[in-house]
């Protein structure tokens, strides 16, 4: 085929979308309209259900399933990411040598460690009340644990980080919505169906199974996440590739 | 139109953000540039009243994904350097 002939080809398929596109646009409701169907459907279940966070309801009640899956494709990356990474044969684990760091850094760093990591826990925890949930939640708690590594040194960083223990709770996190789901089975009801008393709207027991899968989520990134960066910043700074890298360059 | 008009400056470095990515070649400049995108992002989906989307786009887009793209960066030059070097020898 020659270069003019994929050309013609490449702008008929485009013009094609393009047009498509154009006719589902003008199919659209309007932006910002006082009419949403899915919306008003949305929060009567969330607000009959006592999930004053509506999001929240959505994706750990309604739709419990998809947030399943959504996990499980977390998880799968962080096995993925945990297989490629590992130390392979020809490469040594060189301890890096800690650099000085400067003091502002270290105190304001120490200082944002433990408010990151409560407003971490906070987002867990309040996932059905207010915005946030377990992922997003999750992701603060594993971003403020590394704030240690900024404040001190990479040797901090792994004392408070036992990788093998994270795994465990990985995994631990994606199995306990798995049997949160497989509960409901139990009391009779479809499986990931809420089957808890709904509890006081707007309180930190309200929602029924929403606390509870929120807080398997929260585990589950949290942890993952920390697995994540851990065996990226393990290849980045402390495994070397068989004697071949620079001095200088194992010491930063 | 004046209610509309942070969302649309917004939206306008959404696309600027994205396009400087594309086009530029050095992957760390990428990664800070992928940085800004994930912030502007953030200020779209907080504008548009979805905080929750907001939040995993600030910590995913403009902090965990630029991360995990300079930690590979590096790990590949320094290898990239040491073999170079192995050659001269």
């Amino acid at each position: 085929m020659s270069m003019r002939l994929r050309l013609c080809v490449l702008a008929v398929g485009g013009l094609g979308v393009a047009v498509l596109f154009v006719m589902a646009c003008f199919d659209l409701p309007a932006f910002g309209g006082l009419w949403h169907p899915y919306g008003d459907r949305a929060v009567h279940a969330a607000l009959a259900r006592h999930t004053a966070n509506t999001v929240s309801s959505v994706n750990f009640d309604q739709r419990a399933f998809d947030t399943l899956g959504e996990e499980s494709i977390l998880f799968a990356s962080v096995v993925g990411t945990v297989t490629l990474l590992r130390q392979t044969h020809g490469e040594d684990r060189l301890p890096p040598e800690p650099v000085r760091v400067a003091p502002p850094v270290r105190r304001y760093a120490l200082i944002a460690l433990p408010v990151t990591l409560l407003i971490g826990l906070y987002v867990i925890a309040h996932g059905q009340l207010s915005p946030g949930g377990g992922f997003q939640g999750g992701v603060v708690v594993a971003t403020s644990l590394h704030l240690l590594y900024i404040a001190v040194d990479y040797r901090a960083l792994e004392r408070i980080r036992p990788v093998g223990m994270y795994e465990v709770a990985d995994a631990a996190g994606e199995a306990a919505y798995l049997l949160v789901g497989a509960a409901a089975l139990l009391t009779g009801a479809a499986f990931l169906a809420n089957f808890l008393p709904y509890g006081t709207f707007n309180t930190l027991s309200s929602g029924g199974t929403v606390p509870l899968l929120n807080a398997a989520i929260g585990v589950e990134v949290a942890c993952g996440v920390v697995v994540l960066l851990a065996r990226f910043l393990d290849q980045a700074v402390e495994i070397e590739s068989e004697g071949r890298d620079d001095e200088a360059e194992a010491r930063t | 139109m004046a209610d509309d008009l942070p969302l649309i400056l917004g939206l306008v470095l959404v696309a600027v953000a994205g396009t400087a990515t594309v086009l530029v070649r050095d992957p760390v400049r990428q990664s800070f540039l992928l940085s800004l995108l994930g912030l502007a992002l953030a200020t779209v989906f907080l504008l548009l009243q979805a905080p929750d989307v907001a939040l995993s786009q600030l910590a995913v887009g403009s902090a965990l994904t630029p991360l995990m793209v300079l930690l590979s960066v590096r790990k590949v030059r320094r290898k990239a350097r040491s073999e170079r070097r192995e050659e001269h020898e």
